[in-house]
């Protein structure tokens, strides 16, 4: 796994910076740390286990997205750090 | 001249007897430019004044020194309309030991007026005065047009300075502070950074959600009844608001409909309408841009009136008590038609009651106007987080998902209905939002109260929490 | 039709508020091409999980020459999309092998005919072989015209008045009608000039195109406000809905307006009014009836 990033910083996005690691460690920083934050981790950790991905070090800063932008995100950094596309070639 | 009152500020402030634990008074009408709170305060704390309790109409971003006065206990109580930026995050995380006490504008005026909030000091700012203290909002330098805020400070202050970077000669006519009600005058080199004080240009929003919303607002006040030559508004200052003025507009032209007055904060919109004959006259307790300073300076139809005579719930007289339109904003609003303007979903304070509670209050018809959600913030929620404007006198909430009307108000509803407008169950809009951005998680608040909010009357509404 | 673009979460998320009949999230010309992987992801992501209520989906895909197409192709048929909008379609062929692919992932989910085709045509040879291409599918639900491509194609330039572009309005209008599929206009991109939008869609809605691509939500209004019948037209269709179900009723074949015979032309365009109407919020499905 090399580090790869996806998403941007605009409001209702969120980007996402995953890399090697030992275990799932994620660290995000969130606009709506109060409400969401506790959540949002939670549907990280479960992307990218869904993925089949189990060590990986995941950065995150989130502007308020929905969950489906976040789910999209993450797959898109997990796709590039792994080179494994979720789409046939 | 004789009889002059200038004096320098240490002078004023030894003048005016001011004791340790006593209360000052300040106006917001230089807004985000103010350097008068600071610029006094900084003084007192300098002459070593201790336990000073602050009874400011609002305060700021630009207050953000206060936090180290509060620590150093200079300042140790608060009353104000609003709260914002490092101010209201430390305060909101306890940084006062005494809960801030938090007063609509009307309910500011009324306290003042019936002795419940008593000033010791005030320290208004303004933007000329002569040697007597008749003081105005119109100046070289710091020209914020309306004091109306500040009138019920100089009348009712036992011991009022005037500060002022612009001192004229007198008599300094017409004035908004009287002579008569000042003690001291102190000359500074600068009140307020006028950059900062108001806005130039009028900026129509672009925002598609913003017109969206305009356009419904419009909408709803064109087919609701109230929308008949005669009538009366009053708008806020938000992108919504202002657009919604342009809609409002088109359709008086093309229905030949003018409207007696509009009141509160004025801005260029409304003066514009004014000019053109569709406004008879502007009620200016805030004037909210250049085009509104210059217009109350010279326009006799635009008037200065104080927060007493705006929006007090007692005064039989306020102007409130004739509005029949209000469209104002949101920062939640509840299934029950509660609002909240002042605590952020976050639990941070981060705005004011403003006006809020009293023109919803008296007028005939109170819209309000506010996205369903802000990013992933839900603006319509099972339950505020603190409750500003009691659901009673909320009448209408215009969303981007659909209008919802108060269930006491079923007249209002079939005429939406009628009009062909998407009326919705205000429940239904909670859940619309809850399906889109999920549950969120309960708000992690202490046990210490950070704020006091008060009904207009004098009674308590709901206390503010300190946020984890 | 109002285009949204594909990598953009915060458009995506509440484009249906503004009332469009359809959205098209693109995949394709206003995604870069480093981004293309994610945008799809997005839309596919978007499409299962945001409530649009009635509109329309559509995604515009990249070309199936392109690295990208096949990919877009299952992304969003597998995340349930109404409609593939094909770019720069120029032989029916080319329609027969979007076709196949769709069918492919179609079969591999379980959805077998599920999803729609619309083709954009922007070339001089994709104008020639319209009707071909209109009806190179039983899943073509539209015809496109792209006119930036178009113009280029044809070595000339947009104007305000589109007369560089009346053929190929006129060849897709008449193709689609041929084909008995839908048919709709290019985008105005110049958002200050509303006064020159209008005036095309004005012009569009008289060469018969069922309706308008946007690239704003400030657009729509424009678009509705000419597509919308006035009270006029709606009360003389619903006089000829109403001699319609009365001669029906009857038994009879004849058909009376005020003591006037109605030709079958005048019905269906009776129809499409109330039809337009409906679709425009103006009256609503109980009154219709």
């Amino acid at each position: 796994m090399k580090e790869a990033i996806a998403g941007t910083l605009e409001s209702g996005d969120i980007m996402v910076k995953i890399g090697p690691g030992k275990g799932l460690e994620v660290e995000l920083q969130s606009s709506v740390e109060a409400q969401f934050g506790r959540q949002i981790r939670a549907l990280i950790a479960d992307t990218l286990e869904g993925l089949g991905i189990k060590d990986a070090h995941v950065d995150a800063i989130d502007k308020g997205a929905l969950d489906c932008t976040i789910r999209a995100r993450v797959t898109a950094a997990a796709v590039r750090a792994t080179g494994n596309d979720v789409w046939k070639d | 001249m004789r009889n002059s009152k200038v004096v320098s500020l240490e002078e004023a402030i030894q003048l005016s007897g001011l004791k340790d634990g006593q209360t000052i008074s300040f106006h917001h009408h230089f807004r985000g430019g103010d350097k008068v709170v600071n610029m006094v305060v900084d003084k007192l704390a300098q002459m070593g004044f201790k336990d000073l309790k602050l009874a400011a109409s609002s305060l700021s971003d630009v207050h953000k020194p206060l936090i180290e006065h509060i620590k150093n206990g200079v300042i140790t109580g608060i009353s104000t309309s609003g709260l914002r930026g490092e101010l209201a995050d430390a305060i909101s995380h306890g940084l006062l030991a005494e809960p801030v006490v938090f007063r609509s504008h009307g309910g500011r005026g009324s306290a003042i007026a019936k002795g419940e909030l008593k000033i010791d000091v005030a320290f208004l700012g303004a933007s000329s005065s002569d040697e007597l203290g008749n003081a105005t909002g119109h100046g070289e330098k710091s020209v914020c047009g309306s004091l109306g805020y500040a009138l019920p400070d100089a009348r009712y202050a036992k011991h009022v300075v005037v500060l002022t970077d612009n001192l004229v000669e007198y008599p300094n006519m017409p004035q908004s502070i009287s002579a008569a009600d000042v003690e001291s005058v102190v000359v500074v080199e600068s009140v307020g950074d006028s950059s900062k004080i108001s806005s130039g240009a009028i900026r129509d929003s672009k925002n598609p959600r913003d017109i969206l919303l305009a356009k419904q607002a419009a909408k709803v006040i064109i087919n609701s009844g109230y929308f008949k030559d005669g009538f009366s508004i009053q708008t806020g200052t938000g992108g919504a608001s202002l657009a919604a003025v342009k809609y409002i507009r088109e359709e008086m032209i093309s229905r030949g409909i003018k409207a007696s007055f509009a009141l509160g904060g004025i801005t260029a919109h409304m003066v514009k309408l004014h000019q053109e004959g569709l406004i008879g006259k502007l009620i200016d307790v805030q004037s909210f841009d250049k085009v509104a300073a210059e217009s109350i300076h010279n326009d006799p139809l635009h008037q200065e009136v104080s927060a007493v005579e705006y929006a007090s719930g007692e005064h039989l007289g306020s102007a409130t008590h004739a509005l029949d339109i209000v469209i104002l904003s949101a920062l939640e609003v509840d299934t029950k038609f509660n609002v909240n303007v002042l605590v952020g979903s976050d639990g941070i304070i981060r705005g004011a009651i403003g006006g809020h509670q009293d023109t919803a209050a008296d007028s005939a018809l109170s819209i309000i106007v506010c996205p369903l959600l802000r990013g992933r913030i839900p603006c319509v929620v099972p339950k505020v987080t603190t409750l500003i404007t009691p659901g009673k006198s909320v009448d209408v909430v215009v969303t981007e998902y659909g209008i919802a009307v108060n269930p006491a108000r079923p007249e209002i509803a079939e005429k939406l209905k009628e009009a062909g407008l998407n009326v919705v169950d205000i429940k239904d809009l909670a859940a619309k939002a809850s399906s889109i951005i999920g549950t969120p998680d309960p708000l992690p608040f202490g046990e210490k109260v950070v704020g006091i909010v008060m009904n207009r009357d004098g009674s308590v509404l709901d206390k503010i929490y300190n946020i984890k | 039709m109002m285009f949204v673009p594909g990598n953009n979460p915060g458009m995506m998320a509440d484009a249906h508020i503004y009332g469009p009949d359809s959205i098209m999230l693109d995949l394709e010309d206003s995604v870069t091409m480093a981004e293309k992987d994610a945008a799809r992801l997005l839309v596919h992501n978007a499409l299962k999980s945001i409530d649009y209520g009635s509109t329309e989906m559509v995604v515009r895909i990249n070309p199936l020459n392109t690295p990208y197409g096949k990919k877009d192709v299952e992304a969003v048929v597998k995340a349930g999309v109404d409609v593939i909008r094909m770019p720069k379609t120029e032989t029916a062929d080319e329609v027969r092998e979007l076709e196949a692919e769709i069918l492919k992932v179609e079969e591999e989910i379980g959805a077998v005919g599920r999803t729609q085709i619309m083709a954009a045509i922007e070339s001089a040879l994709g104008i020639v072989n319209a009707y071909s291409i209109a009806t190179a599918s039983k899943r073509m639900m539209g015809i496109a015209l792209g006119a930036e491509d178009y113009s280029a194609n044809l070595k000339t330039n947009r104007t305000p008045g589109g007369a560089e572009l009346l053929l190929a309005r006129e060849q897709i209008v008449v193709a689609a009608r041929a084909a008995g599929i839908a048919c709709f206009d290019t985008v105005y991109s110049n958002l200050d000039d509303m006064e020159t939008f209008r005036k095309e869609v004005e012009l569009i809605k008289t060469l018969g195109f069922d309706g308008k691509s946007i690239i704003n939500p400030r657009q729509i209004e424009v678009v509705n406000e000419v597509f919308t019948p006035t009270e006029k037209e709606i009360n003389k269709a619903r006089a000829v809905v109403a001699a319609i179900k009365e001669a029906q009723a009857k038994g009879s074949g004849v058909i009376a307006v005020n003591g006037k015979m109605v030709d079958r032309p005048v019905v269906l365009r009776a129809e499409r009014t109330i039809a337009l109407a409906v679709a425009a919020g103006v009256i609503s499905e109980e009154e219709a009836l």
